[in-house]
This record gives C-alpha cells, sequence and structure tokens, in this order.
C-alpha cells in the first residue's frame, strides 16, 4: 500500500520490482523468459474484492508493465518470452468483474486503457525489438486473458478436453471483450467475421481442437507434452530475434519526490495547480558532456538521459492520468540548452540498432503515444530557456497547441526550436504516421517543407511560417493570451473535449491499434455508461449475485 | 448399426419414434461399449454378475433382477414421472410454469451442469476398474459391478439429456465424456476428486459413502430444476444412487464390526496388534474417513460462489429438498459464515445467501454424514470400547474455496503450517498406511466366505441368502 500525502490522499503509483511481484513471476533460461501468471487473491490494488481464478485488476498489469520493461533492459539475452499460468487448468479468467462492477467509470477507463498500452507494447517489442511473445495457455482462458494472450506473437493451447478458450464479456456480463479482443480476433488472427460472431457469443468457449481450427490459437498439445512443446515453440521464435545477449541495463528505482503540489524526477517536473485545473509539466534537457558510444551509454545505464526520460514521463503520464482525473489540461515546458538535446538525439540516431539503443527508443516511442492517447488537453509552451529539440519536439506535435514566444530578433533570450531525424519516422503514433504527419492531415508538402529545416535553428517566425506552433504572442501579449487561452481550455465540456482531441489527433491513416483505441473509447465506454451495463439492474453490476440483467431491449 | 430401440435400450422417453435421439445414440452407444470394454471392469466380462436392472419406473420394473454379463447390461434411459403442472420451486421465476425445452438463455449453464455431472458417472467407473480383482466376498464384488453398471446408466441418463436438448453441441459433449479418462494426465476428468484411483475396498466403501453421497446431494438440486427432462431424470437416479450409499454405510459398518471383534477376542485395542491380526484398527479407519469426506466437501465448491447465485435465482438449481425451507427466492438473506482472515485467524461475515448456496449444500450434506457414524459409534459403544469416529472440520485439508490450502486440524483449528506438515500423517493414511491396507486386499471368491477384515454383511441381495453365488466366474 502507497503512503498517503499529506492531504490524506494515496495515490496510485506504478514503481514495482520482481522481488515484490505479488501476482508474476519472472524466470529466465537462456534466451527464453517466463513469466507466469499467479495472482494472489487476496492483494487486489483496492479494496472489496477477491482475485479469484487468475483474473486481474490494474495492479496486475501494473506488474506486466514492468516485467516487460525488465526483460527489455535488464536482458538483452532474451529472445522469446513465454506468458503462462501458475495455476492449475486455470490460465487467466481475464479483469475482475466484481473490480469492474465497483469501479467508477473513470477507473474502468484508466485501468483499460493502460491494459491495452501495456498488450500494444508487447507487440511492439516484438515489431522493433526482436522480443518475440508466445501465449502457452495452460488452462481456460477467458476474456482478458485470452486478450493478453492476442497481444503475443503466437498463441498455444492445452488440449485437456475440458480447458476451453473464450470472449464471455458480451453473453456473460453485457459488455465488450475491448480491450483489443474483437479487434485483434479479426485484424490480428483472420478469424472468419461469422465463427467470431459466435466465438464472441459462446459463453462456455471452444476446446483445443476447434480453437485450432477456428484460428484462435496457433498450436496444440496435450498435457503431457504441453510444457515442452512451449518451450520448443519459444526457442524457435528466438531464432527470429537479433538480440545480442550480455550484460543488461539494471532500472533502477525511480527518484520520485511526491507531495500535494506535484512530482519531481531528475528530469521530469510536474507541478499541479488544482484551483485552475492544470498540470505543468516541465521537461529538463541534458546537462553536461553527453556519451557519444553505446559503450558509454551502457555505463551510464538507467542514468543516461533517454532513458531517464522516457521512463520518468512515463511515470509522470500514468500518475496523473490514474491520480489527479480534474487535472484537464497539461501545460509543457522545456527547460535545458537545444544543442545538448540535438547531440543526444545525434547519438541515438547513429546507434538506433544497438539493443540498448533501440530499448531506449522503443520506451521513448511508447510514452510519448501515451500522451497520443491521454484523455486530457495539452497545450506546449516555448518560452524562454526553453529547449524543444529534436527528441522534446515531438512534445510541440503531441500537444493540441502550441504558444511560442515571439521576441525582437537580437533578443539572445529569445526562444528556438530545432528539428531533427527523430520527428520523421523515429517515433511513430500508433497510427503508424509521425506526429508531424498527423498534425499536416498527411500532406506531402508542409512535413517536407518540415524535413528541410532539419539542423536549422528556428525562431517564432520560423516556426509559425512552417505551421509548426499555433501562436507565437510577443512579450506584451504573451501572459494575457497564455493565461486567457489556459482558462478558457479549463472552462470546457471535459467530455466534450476528450472526445474532439482524440478525433483531431487521429487525422489521416487508421491501424489496428487505433481501432482498437478507438473502439474502445467509443463502444465500451459507452456501453460502461449504459444502463443496460451498470444500471441498477446492469448485466455488470449483477453479476455473480444471482439476479438477472434486466434489459432495455431498445436497440440504439 | 440398426438398433431394436425398445429391446436393447429400455426406455420411457419414447426411443422408437424419436428419429434426433436413434440417430445420435446410434453414434454414441457403440463408442459407450467400447469405453466400457476398455475403462471398466474389463477383466469381468465374461463374469455372470446377479445385477437388478431398470426397465421401467414403476415399483415392478425399476429393480429387476438377473444374472447378467455386464457388457450385454441393458443400460436404460427413464425419467421419472412427470408432475402434472409442475411449477418453478425457486428463484426469481418461482411458480411459472417449468421449462419442457432448454431456454436459450440458459443453455450454456445448463449443458455446463449437465456435463460436469455426467463426467463423474463414467469417472467413478474409470476409477474402480481395479477393484473387482481383490474383492471380499462375491456379495462385494456384486455390488461393486451394481454400482459400476449403475454409473454407467446415470451417464446415459446425462448423455440422453445432452442428444435430446442440446443439438450438435450436445452431441459433441455426449462423447468428451467418453473421451477425458479419469487419471490421465493429457485428458483428466473436470473434477479433481474423480482423478484419484480407488485401489482398495476401504476407500471404495468411504467413497461409496462420502463421494456418491455428495452425488445424492447434486442430484437432489438437479432434481428442483426448472428444466423438466433434467428433474425428471434425476429423480430416477435418486432411486438407484440410495444402493450406492448402502454399500458405503453398510460395507464401513462390517469393517467397524469386524474389528470390534477381533478387538474383543484379543482383549486389546493396540493399532498394531489388530493390524498384525488382519484387521483395520480403528484410528486407520478414522484416517480413511478424514481424507476421503475432506475431499468430497471440495465437491461443493467455494464457500462464496457467484455460480451457485446465478443458478439458483435463475432456477437451474436448487437446494436439495427445496420444499423443506420457507423462502425459495432468498433475496437480501443472508448467511453467518465464518472464513479466514489471511492474518492467521478467522473473521465471520454475513454473505448473501444466494452466493453462500454450494456452503448451505455442504452443511445439510454433513449432517447426512453423521448418520452413518453414529451407528457405526453406537455399535463401538456396545461393544464397550471408547473410541469414536468423527467427521473431520469441513475446513480441513481443502483445494476449493477459502480455506484452500491452509493448515487446519480436523477438529478445525488454524496452526502453523510446520506442525501441520508434521502431524498431517496422523490424520490421513500414510504410505504405510495405505500399503497396510493394500496388503489385506486378498481376492476372496467362494460364496458366503469373507476377507478376513470385514464382517459378513446381514443380508443377501434381493432376500437372496449371503452365500448365494452373486457373480459367476467365468
Amino acid at each position: 500500500m502507497n503512503a498517503p500525502l499529506a492531504s490524506g490522499r494515496i495515490p496510485v503509483t506504478f514503481d514495482r520490482h520482481p522481488d515484490h511481484y505479488d501476482h508474476w513471476k519472472l524466470a529466465f533460461d537462456g534466451p527464453v523468459a517466463t513469466l507466469t501468471l499467479d495472482v494472489a487473491e487476496d492483494r487486489g490494488i483496492a479494496p472489496g474484492y477477491k482475485l479469484k481464478l487468475n483474473s486481474y485488476d490494474l495492479g496486475v498489469d501494473i506488474e506486466l508493465h514492468d516485467a516487460l520493461n525488465r526483460i527489455r533492459f535488464e536482458h538483452p539475452e532474451v529472445k522469446s518470452v513465454i506468458l503462462t499460468s501458475g495455476k492449475s487448468r486455470m490460465f487467466c479468467s481475464g479483469a475482475n468483474i466484481y473490480m469492474l462492477g465497483s469501479s467508477t467509470h473513470a477507473w474502468k477507463v484508466n485501468f483499460c486503457k493502460f491494459t491495452n498500452e501495456t498488450r500494444n507494447g508487447i507487440e511492439d517489442s516484438s515489431a522493433h525489438s526482436g522480443l518475440k511473445f508466445l501465449a502457452a495457455l495452460n488452462g481456460t482462458t477467458a476474456g482478458g486473458g485470452y486478450e493478453v494472450a492476442l497481444a503475443c506473437d503466437e498463441i498455444a493451447m492445452i488440449d485437456d478436453r475440458s480447458s476451453t478458450v473464450s470472449l464471455p464479456e458480451v453473453p456473460l456480463l453485457g459488455v465488450l471483450p475491448g480491450t483489443g479482443g474483437l479487434t485483434r480476433l479479426v485484424d490480428k488472427r483472420k478469424v472468419r467475421r461469422d465463427l467470431a460472431d459466435v466465438f464472441c457469443t459462446t459463453a462456455e468457449g471452444v476446446r483445443a481442437d476447434r480453437a485450432k481450427e477456428w484460428k484462435l490459437v496457433d498450436h496444440v498439445a496435450k498435457p503431457q507434452q504441453f510444457g515442452d512443446a512451449a518451450k520448443a515453440r519459444a526457442l524457435e521464435l528466438a531464432e527470429l530475434s537479433d538480440r545480442p545477449g550480455g550484460k543488461g541495463v539494471a532500472l533502477k528505482p525511480l527518484a520520485r519526490k511526491m507531495d500535494d503540489a506535484g512530482y519531481r524526477y531528475s528530469t521530469v517536473e510536474v507541478h499541479l495547480n488544482r484551483a485552475a485545473r492544470t498540470a505543468t509539466i516541465t521537461v529538463a534537457g541534458p546537462e553536461g558532456a553527453q556519451p557519444r558510444t553505446p559503450e558509454e551509454m551502457l555505463a551510464l545505464g538507467a542514468d543516461w538521459w533517454p532513458l531517464r526520460l522516457a521512463r520518468e514521463l512515463d511515470d509522470a503520464i500514468l500518475m496523473l492520468r490514474h491520480n489527479e482525473l480534474e487535472i484537464g489540461l497539461w501545460l509543457f515546458k522545456t527547460r535545458g540548452r537545444a544543442d545538448a538535446v540535438l547531440a543526444a538525439d545525434a547519438a541515438l540516431e547513429q546507434h538506433a540498432s544497438h539493443w540498448f539503443v533501440r530499448e531506449t527508443i522503443g520506451a521513448l516511442r511508447r510514452t510519448l503515444a501515451r500522451l497520443d492517447v491521454s484523455s486530457r488537453s495539452m497545450f506546449a509552451i516555448v518560452d524562454q530557456g526553453s529547449c524543444f529539440a529534436g527528441t522534446l519536439a515531438e512534445l510541440l506535435f503531441a500537444a493540441d497547441r502550441t504558444y511560442m514566444l515571439q521576441l525582437p530578433e537580437e533578443d539572445p533570450g529569445a526562444p528556438h526550436i530545432a528539428l531533427s531525424a527523430a520527428s520523421f519516422g523515429r517515433y511513430p503514433m500508433v497510427s503508424g504516421a509521425t506526429r508531424l504527419e498527423a498534425r499536416f492531415c498527411e500532406e506531402r508538402e508542409p512535413v517536407e517543407a518540415a524535413r528541410q529545416a532539419i539542423g536549422e535553428t528556428l525562431d517564432a517566425h520560423d516556426a509559425r511560417a512552417l505551421g509548426l506552433v499555433t501562436a507565437t504572442p510577443d512579450d506584451l501579449d504573451w501572459e494575457d493570451e497564455i493565461r486567457l487561452a489556459i482558462e478558457e481550455r479549463a472552462s470546457l465540456s471535459p467530455d466534450a473535449l476528450t472526445g474532439m482531441e482524440a478525433s483531431l489527433r487521429f487525422s489521416g491513416r487508421e491501424s489496428m491499434l487505433t481501432r482498437i483505441f478507438g473502439r474502445l473509447t467509443a463502444w465500451q465506454n459507452w456501453i460502461f455508461n449504459r444502463p443496460n451495463a451498470v444500471g441498477e439492474q446492469g448485466a455488470l453490476k449483477v453479476y455473480g449475485s444471482g439476479a438477472k440483467a434486466k434489459f432495455n431491449w431498445e436497440r440504439v | 448399426m440398426t438398433i431394436n430401440y425398445s429391446e436393447k435400450i429400455p426406455n420411457n422417453v419414447n426411443l422408437a419414434n424419436d428419429r434426433t435421439l436413434q440417430r445420435a445414440l446410434e453414434h454414441w452407444q457403440p463408442h459407450f461399449l467400447q469405453w466400457w470394454h476398455e475403462m471398466g471392469p474389463t477383466d469381468f466380462e465374461k463374469a455372470e454378475v446377479y445385477l437388478r436392472t431398470a426397465t421401467s419406473v414403476d415399483a415392478k420394473g425399476w429393480a429387476t433382477y438377473g444374472a447378467v454379463h455386464m457388457p450385454e447390461y441393458r443400460w436404460g434411459i427413464f425419467l421419472a414421472d412427470a408432475v402434472p403442472e409442475r411449477k418453478i420451486g425457486f428463484g426469481d421465476a418461482m411458480g411459472q410454469s417449468v421449462w419442457q425445452q432448454v431456454p436459450g438463455e440458459y443453455r450454456s449453464t445448463l449443458r455446463r451442469l449437465i456435463v460436469t455431472q455426467g463426467d463423474t458417472e463414467p469417472a467413478s467407473v474409470e476409477q474402480q476398474r481395479l477393484l473387482g480383482h481383490t474383492c471380499p466376498s462375491l456379495y462385494d464384488l456384486r455390488n461393486l459391478f451394481q454400482v459400476n453398471v449403475e454409473e454407467g446408466r446415470h451417464l446415459w441418463a446425462m448423455v440422453y439429456l445432452l442428444h435430446a436438448y442440446f443439438g450438435r453441441d450436445g452431441r459433441e459433449e455426449a462423447e468428451e465424456l467418453l473421451a477425458r479418462h479419469s487419471g490421465d494426465s493429457d485428458k483428466p476428468r473436470i473434477l479433481i476428486t474423480f482423478n484419484e484411483p480407488i485401489s482398495d475396498w476401504l476407500s471404495f466403501y468411504c467413497f461409496t459413502y462420502f463421494t456418491d453421497r455428495d452425488g445424492k446431494y447434486q442430484l437432489k438440486s438437479l432434481a428442483e430444476s426448472s428444466f423438466d427432462p433434467l428433474s425428471r431424470s434425476c429423480r430416477f437416479m435418486l432411486t438407484e444412487e440410495a444402493h450406492h450409499m448402502f454399500v458405503g454405510e453398510t460395507g464401513i459398518g462390517r469393517v467397524v464390526k469386524r474389528t470390534l471383534e477381533v478387538m474383543k477376542e484379543l482383549g486389546t485395542d493396540d493399532p498394531a496388534r489388530i493390524r498384525a491380526h488382519g484387521a483395520v484398527d480403528l484410528p486407520l479407519l478414522q484416517k480413511y474417513l478424514n481424507f476421503w469426506c475432506s475431499s468430497s466437501v471440495d465437491l461443493f465448491g467455494s464457500e462464496i460462489s457467484s455460480n451457485s447465485a446465478a443458478n439458483f435465482a435463475n432456477g437451474l438449481k436448487g437446494r436439495p429438498d427445496e420444499e423443506q425451507y420457507e423462502d425459495h427466492v432468498l433475496r437480501g438473506a443472508t448467511l453467518r459464515m465464518e472464513s479466514p482472515d489471511g492474518k492467521g485467524g478467522i473473521r465471520t461475515e454475513d454473505v448473501p445467501m444466494l452466493n453462500a448456496l454450494n456452503e448451505v449444500m455442504r452443511e445439510s450434506y454433513l449432517k447426512d454424514c453423521e448418520i452413518g457414524l453414529k451407528r457405526w459409534n453406537r455399535a463401538i459403544e456396545r461393544a464397550g470400547q471408547g473410541f469414536r469416529l468423527t467427521l473431520p472440520s469441513p475446513h480441513f485439508r481443502r483445494s476449493i474455496g477459502a480455506w484452500a490450502g491452509l493448515p487446519v486440524t480436523p477438529q478445525g483449528k488454524l496452526i502453523s503450517r510446520a506442525e501441520y506438515d508434521k502431524r498431517l500423517p496422523d490424520w490421513v493414511p500414510s504410505e504405510s498406511d495405505r500399503a497396510f491396507v493394500r496388503s489385506l486386499m486378498q481376492k476372496v471368491a467362494e460364496p458366503g466366505k469373507m476377507a478376513a477384515w470385514v464382517a459378513p454383511p446381514e443380508r443377501g441381495i434381493n432376500n437372496l441368502p449371503v452365500d448365494y453365488e452373486y457373480v459367476h466366474l467365468a
């Protein structure tokens, strides 16, 4: 349990370490890591429910998120990962229903979003980092249990004539398998539509033979052979990996100071203004000499600025999302030297294929992607002393609006921004487009013009001309313009803003992941708000009480 | 394969005119016979066994006795007589008419209930398949086979429901009931208890006493079901199940009787001397009771269960003898329940009654179990011995529910893990105890003769003498 703050609030935190996991066991055997889900039913992250049948809540997923990062950074020798269960004849029964039934809407949404991001992270590491994942379903697999399996490269299932795989959300709970289940079924696994329809409405699910036939799983094996078969397949998957082995980088605990006013890390500072419902997130650029070779980067390990930034910003986003629901507007600022950021950036670019650099870029990519799907307004404030350059320039493009202070040309304190290769493909959004492409609705010309500006120092005038900033008030207007913009934004309907921002942030192309996020936020959250799910006699509410859900039969 | 239905398969479900059912059975019946041949009491297929066969559900036909070869046993399909105008007797739909067809919204749950029940029936036949080689008498051997063929018939009863009411899914599930095998680690039976082999007759008596009694309670609760064919099936099965518990209760009673005789003869209660004399000492019997009782109470499921609530509220599965209760809806009712507090202590909490029905059933089951113990203890008392047999606490040695894996004594006390591990061999049969019991298991197959560790029964089957040749071994 976390310590309460002076105000008495007990925040959700995301600091975990394998030595203290409640729900997972992380084991290593040569190139194969095994992540074993063995949920401690009395260790739910919130009171009021028991995590029976290897069901999970946010706490279970926070450990999974930590474990994945440990594998990525601390174990470069790992090439494939087996996800399995420590329970007998039960892989995972999905998200805990009593938890969902007793949670606030916001908690459910945050939980689902985080769960989604962690699963996307599995696919991200498979696509970019050569980590291959095998779900080894050694028992009954239901709902979110199957959804996490769907995020793996391949799924092996035990054929014991009893265990089934199922997505029982619709028939049992009146909600959707919304964290990727429906979408991955058809988009990723290409399960025929009518079979998917049958599967998703069959509460009891299907056994291994039919699961294989319907492409719900890739491999089946009898219990006696299952462990060996999974291991053998994991070793084959490991063959596909280019992870080099060697010594890893320990992810030491984040140095975070926290009080009611905000959080302070080494590179990130979050200042909360509860009255205005804003958070100012100030990111510091690197200081002093930065490593140029992978050896020097490895020597710094978790202290290397880009990794610190990724971890700290990630943590800050998660802390804000889960603990500060009413802080609706995040203001991004930066402090430091643009040339130092660009130097760090150049080193990232130069050694992008080195495993440690690749993992660090991956962590930054996933962290920036969290911003895109955060239900908060984001403004970037480019003021004096800022260093929105290279990787940090992505904050400008993640933001919904950017304000840049315009000072006379001769003023040595005038802020500048600078682009690098970072904004042209290193950190794509989950749609696959870069933030710049999305910004310009995938029109070629403005993106090309921006690309031509790589290496230049851009003042407010240049930045505005290239369409990289929204407004450039001068020093006389600055204070008032910013204040008014913030106050006005903070006064608008938070729901409408969330919907509007999500619609505008993802222009152009869609991907499986945008479809998952989009359908989660649209369909699932609609259902989560409807009486048929959460009314007094809604399916989710009455689950387990024996009462039958009373539906309003109107189709909407 | 053509089947002369009414001849081969006694039934009261109009099988001769039901094309759907015929098609399903044409496929399934040969597989069943194959299963019986491979997984049943295979080595006794040529024996002529004095068995009762149900040929109709009336008083005349439900127990027709005669010598048969087991593979030729006429496994039939019977529903108890319909109750005219039967109404749903519990749950939220109480008072409405019962269902003659499976309502679509309960298809999945009813199917699971039937499959889970059905899975235990062939499982016990598999568990007991080698016992015939060590029978303590022909009388016991016949009882074993009677239990076996009737478990087989109970499988038929559940398969009938799957075939007649669940379409293709039902046919598939019926096949799976033959494909899973007790103790087969590749395709085990659904419930853990039914994967334990029953390798000696003391275990067999305990199994029929404790585990078949769980079956009785499950059948009683399904007999209350709003799905009328399931209710009628189970009601008829209960008439047969009674015999299985009779085998258990009289079996253990005969062991007690024999042990008391030996104690009197030797003038001692020293277990070592009693064992040396080839009988089962009472503390050893107590360990067997502890083992089988604790393993059977797990079958009732978790103390707090969402399934039990849904099954009751939806009218799928009631409480045994539902009419003995006043409240049949249970909305707002609670049950005070003890559960571990996670810190080594015990806390008391009020649980919604609907979620506590497994516990309600477990409690009435244990009360039913007490009846035999009273009888055996009376015999012990009459013999002037101070020992008393007891039931273990329902929290002892649990693998399911709130008490799963906790170090609880048979008296219900939470103790340290180390002490529990040390004392467990005092409470359940140790390897040497089991080895001793195995050493007693010598086949006795002469009419009227009994093994030295068990007394003869008070009377024979169907008014025949005890020394009748109940099984004619080929």
